[in-house]
């Protein structure tokens, strides 16, 4: 898999089709994975692929990252949830689906966290969303690599997080509002979430719009309640639950469950999967006459 | 019916809650204006926000106004396909369906957030509205979850 990923790599290169891979390579300890951009094709031995490959690289393919536009076509090393992302950087202008070379790579699944490696992949150390995969074969792709997989996800979504979602809603209003001012309340506006994520590309945040303070920026409940709860609203329709935030998140807030909990409600209200399709609209700027609810009165 | 502050709250003995209502020029507002200009009653505790359309109201003005101390939101704008704009109303109802869901899991008491469509025909529906929302949250008595926030953060 990694043989032809590198040569498949180099052929890019040498070609002159891309001028960067964007892949994973091993860190100086052999102990972790750090995203790699590769511009020579001598250098393209680096790239791996193993169950540590967390990250998703669909990141640097935003305008955050300005200075790897600037080296040219890129090909991207993705699996299938990363690709969802850029399914969404599609559609919403962010990237043309020619101006990248997607290199589907078939995954069996990843580590939660890479400190719980131990050398080998148990479901125990997997997060919910591989669990549930159904992209484990790379659905828009310009190159797959790896045997095709056979997996098939539970009918019905099952995991820690759907658990937790359910556990949550059967509780009171009060509860579930002691739960998340409880949660929010480590946050320390460090904005990880917001810098890992690969949707959250505007170039001015609306936390450091200052003419008025829409949200207050030191950490405390209330700044911490609006922000959490901003970021969410933001994302609504266009997350595919990669969950880079929670990953990322130093004090833990279990960020998958507001994320996983919009999902499901744009899910119903608009029967909707962002992630899947790049020619469809994401439903937050569309709309349709016949939207249901039963609360506007 | 001025005093509104917390202290007139503990001496007067009775609570007036804050009611911030954000609606759309064309419709609900010209809706409260008739409700006026008829001399209907309604209840004072009401403030109102006019947009031009209820497609400009971002969801972070409803947590704005909890924030500044809002016992309750109501949102208002023209009934579906009556839009000013055409299409402005549609979009907010999408926005809505979303934050009113993601507001309720995070465990906001959906008695403070109301969503409405009023016209600006309908003096009465704005004015029976108003009453109904404003009774139901001085039931509910002032929304100290949010409020306490602020203590919690000077801890």
């Amino acid at each position: 898999m990694e043989n032809t990923l590198r040569q498949k790599a180099k052929e890019l290169l040498e070609s002159g089709e891309v001028k960067v891979v964007i892949g994973y390579r091993w860190n100086r300890t052999r102990t972790r994975t750090t995203p790699v951009f590769i511009t020579k094709p001598e250098d393209t031995d680096q790239l791996i692929f193993n169950p540590l490959c967390v990250n998703n690289l669909s990141l640097y393919l935003t305008r955050k990252f300005k200075d790897i536009q600037a080296l040219g076509k890129p090909a991207i090393v993705a699996k299938g949830c990363d690709i969802k992302n850029i399914v969404v950087l599609i559609t919403e202008a962010q990237v043309k689906r020619e101006d990248v070379f997607i290199i589907g790579m078939v995954c069996n699944g990843m580590v939660y966290k890479q400190e719980l490696w131990k050398g080998e992949l148990t479901p125990q150390i997997m997060p919910t969303k591989c669990h549930n995969c159904d992209v484990r074969n790379p659905h828009v792709a310009d190159f797959v690599i790896g045997e095709r997989s056979t997996f098939t996800p539970p009918e019905k979504p099952e995991g820690m997080v759907f658990d937790k979602i359910k556990a949550l809603d059967s509780k009171d209003p009060s509860e579930r509002w002691a739960f998340w001012i409880n949660e929010f309340s480590r946050c320390i506006k460090c904005y990880a979430c917001r810098q890992v994520c690969s949707l959250c590309f505007c170039e001015r945040c609306i936390t450091e719009k200052n003419m008025p303070q829409w949200i207050e920026t030191s950490a405390h409940p209330r700044g911490n309640l609006s922000w959490n709860l901003t970021r969410a609203m933001h994302l609504v329709g266009r997350c595919t639950f990669c969950g880079e935030c929670e990953r990322a998140c130093p004090v833990n807030i279990p960020l998958n469950l507001i994320n996983q909990k919009m999902i499901q409600v744009v899910g119903e209200a608009f029967d909707f999967k962002s992630g899947y399709d790049e020619k469809v609209h994401p439903p937050m700027i569309v709309f349709s006459p016949d939207d249901k609810e039963n609360f506007i009165k | 019916m001025s005093g509104h502050s917390e202290e007139a709250v503990s001496t007067a003995g009775g609570y007036e809650p804050k009611i911030m209502a954000f609606v759309c020029n064309w419709c609900t507002y010209a809706g409260a204006d008739l409700a006026g200009t008829s001399r209907m009653e309604y209840r004072p505790n009401v403030r109102i926000i006019k947009l031009p359309c209820t497609g400009r109201i971002d969801p972070l003005f409803i947590i704005k106004a909890f924030e500044n101390g809002a016992d309750g939101v109501l949102v208002s704008g023209c009934h579906p396909g009556d839009c000013h704009y055409t299409t402005g109303n549609y979009h907010a109802r999408r926005r809505w369906i979303g934050f009113k869901h993601l507001m309720e899991f995070a465990g906001i008491d959906m008695k403070r957030l109301h969503f409405s469509w009023v016209s600006a025909s309908e003096a009465i529906k704005w004015v029976d509205l108003i009453n109904n929302v404003t009774d139901e949250i001085k039931k509910l008595g002032p929304f100290m979850e949010y409020k306490g926030l602020k203590e919690k953060s000077a801890e």
